[in-house]
């Protein structure tokens, strides 16, 4: 079976894999182009792990054909912090000590990004719908909504 | 071995040529569906015909009369748009219901629509609000209710090629608005075990005169009841009224015992939430 050559942009950078017809932008990312802070948890949709930033919406890289990036804009955990420099959400996430065994840490990370990025000020209760896609089976969630306010906190106090 | 393309054609016409040369093809939208079906092995496409280049199935305009959706327009993005949420509020609060932030990053009104569900979350507003299914076929456009573009379970009124491209509703007349809610067991993440849709329009003085309540979840499609939108007109959306549009309701519904409710359950709730939504889609048109 002939693969599709697919040139995309992901972390602000062009990018370039051969994909199969039927390869998930999920497999497209880590085995394409060994990106592989994205992670697999169920591969239906339902867990979040796998959360990338395409053309500025929230998706589940999973459902989504690698196909389809073709001239599109991907963000993915590795495209979040500057250089050496943690993001804001990376930095509380381990003050808070909001993971444990991280499977599904950039899924928040890059979900929480998504949710920063159009809405910087956040209630509790915001940021607790807009991460009820993403599942932590460590953690209880409470650290991991502490994170998600106190970096927005951060932030909005770094562009004051 | 299964071989599958992938395609995405920039026009309905290019579309629609796919469609025709090749039977197996499957839409692909949000693929928030249809991938999960592909990857367990229950849907099979020979090709995988990726819409979203076709800017016409992606746009929402808004003109005069009313809206048009695009059948594979996100639902975060109907979810953001000012119009569709003053216009249409209950289904701008259907489609915020489908699955995870992540989910309405993709999914969208078609699939939904196409998806077949009897509780899909967008469906009992649509009905509600007179929406209508723009559909392109082999012979031309034509138009369909979405009371009636619902068949069952998993079916539609769509013939083999044929393609749904965009949602049309009216604008809201005066002192009319819509209401959707549903019943989940938890607060976010979960299929209705009933749900309703209402649009209701009331005249100066207060009195109705337009109805219409959909119900969801409790027969094979979503259902248009005309015996509860009757209850409602030419009242004030009174106590009593409520009443009998909550039994004209239950009466409708015949529903299924499943893992998410019973049949005498659902027919209850879906009474009760038939008095609840149109109390608040009453309120709503009151302050319009």
């Amino acid at each position: 079976m002939s693969r599709l050559h697919i040139e995309t942009t992901v972390n602000g950078e062009p990018a370039e894999f051969l994909c199969a017809a039927d390869e998930t932008l999920l497999s497209g990312l880590r085995n394409g182009l060994g990106l592989t802070g994205t992670k697999e948890g169920c591969g239906t949709g339902d867990c979040g792990a796998c959360s990338v930033i395409m053309n500025d919406r929230l998706v589940a890289s999973c459902l989504v054909l690698a196909a389809e990036a073709q001239g599109q804009s991907v963000t993915t955990i590795e495209g979040i912090a500057s250089g050496t420099t943690l993001h804001p959400l990376q930095q509380a996430f381990l003050e808070e000590a909001a993971l444990q065994c991280g499977i599904c840490t950039p899924g928040f990370i890059v979900a929480a990004k998504a949710l920063l990025d159009v809405n910087p000020e956040p209630t509790e209760e915001q940021v607790r719908y807009w991460l009820a896609g993403n599942l932590c089976r460590c953690t209880g969630y409470d650290k991991i909504v502490r994170a998600v306010l106190e970096a927005a906190g951060e932030m909005r106090s770094a562009t004051v | 071995m299964h071989t599958v393309r992938y395609e995405a054609p920039g026009t309905i016409a290019g579309a629609l040529d796919i469609m025709a040369s090749a039977p197996g093809a499957m839409v692909l939208a949000g693929g928030t569906d249809l991938l999960v079906q592909y990857q367990s092995g229950l849907k099979r496409p020979a090709v995988f015909l990726d819409v979203k280049r076709i800017p016409e199935m992606m746009a929402i305009v808004v003109d005069a009369d009313g809206a048009t959706i695009g059948a594979a327009a996100p639902a975060a993005v109907i979810c953001a748009d000012r119009t569709l949420q003053a216009w249409y509020p209950g289904l701008v609060e259907g489609v915020h219901l489908i699955g995870s932030t992540q989910i309405q990053g993709r999914g969208s009104i078609g699939g939904n629509l196409c998806n077949g569900s009897p509780a899909a979350d967008s469906v009992c507003a649509l009905i509600a609000d007179r929406a209508v299914a723009r559909i392109a076929g082999p012979t031309g456009t034509r138009e369909v209710p979405v009371e009636a573009f619902m068949r069952g379970p998993g079916r539609t009124a769509l013939a083999p090629g044929e393609l749904l491209v965009a949602v049309r509703l009216p604008k809201p007349a005066p002192h009319t608005a819509d209401a959707y809610q549903r019943l989940i067991p938890r607060s976010e993440m979960d299929i209705a075990v009933a749900s309703c849709g209402v649009s209701l329009t009331f005249d100066a003085t207060g009195t109705c005169t337009a109805a219409r309540v959909a119900i969801g979840a409790v027969a094979p499609t979503p259902l248009l009841v005309l015996d509860a939108a009757a209850a409602l007109v030419g009242t004030t959306v009174d106590p009593e009224a409520l009443d009998r549009a909550a039994a004209a309701a239950s009466a409708a519904a015949h529903p299924i015992d499943d893992r998410r409710g019973t049949a005498a359950y659902r027919r209850t709730v879906v009474g009760v939430l038939t008095k609840r939504v149109a109390a608040l889609a009453a309120a709503r048109a009151k302050e319009r």
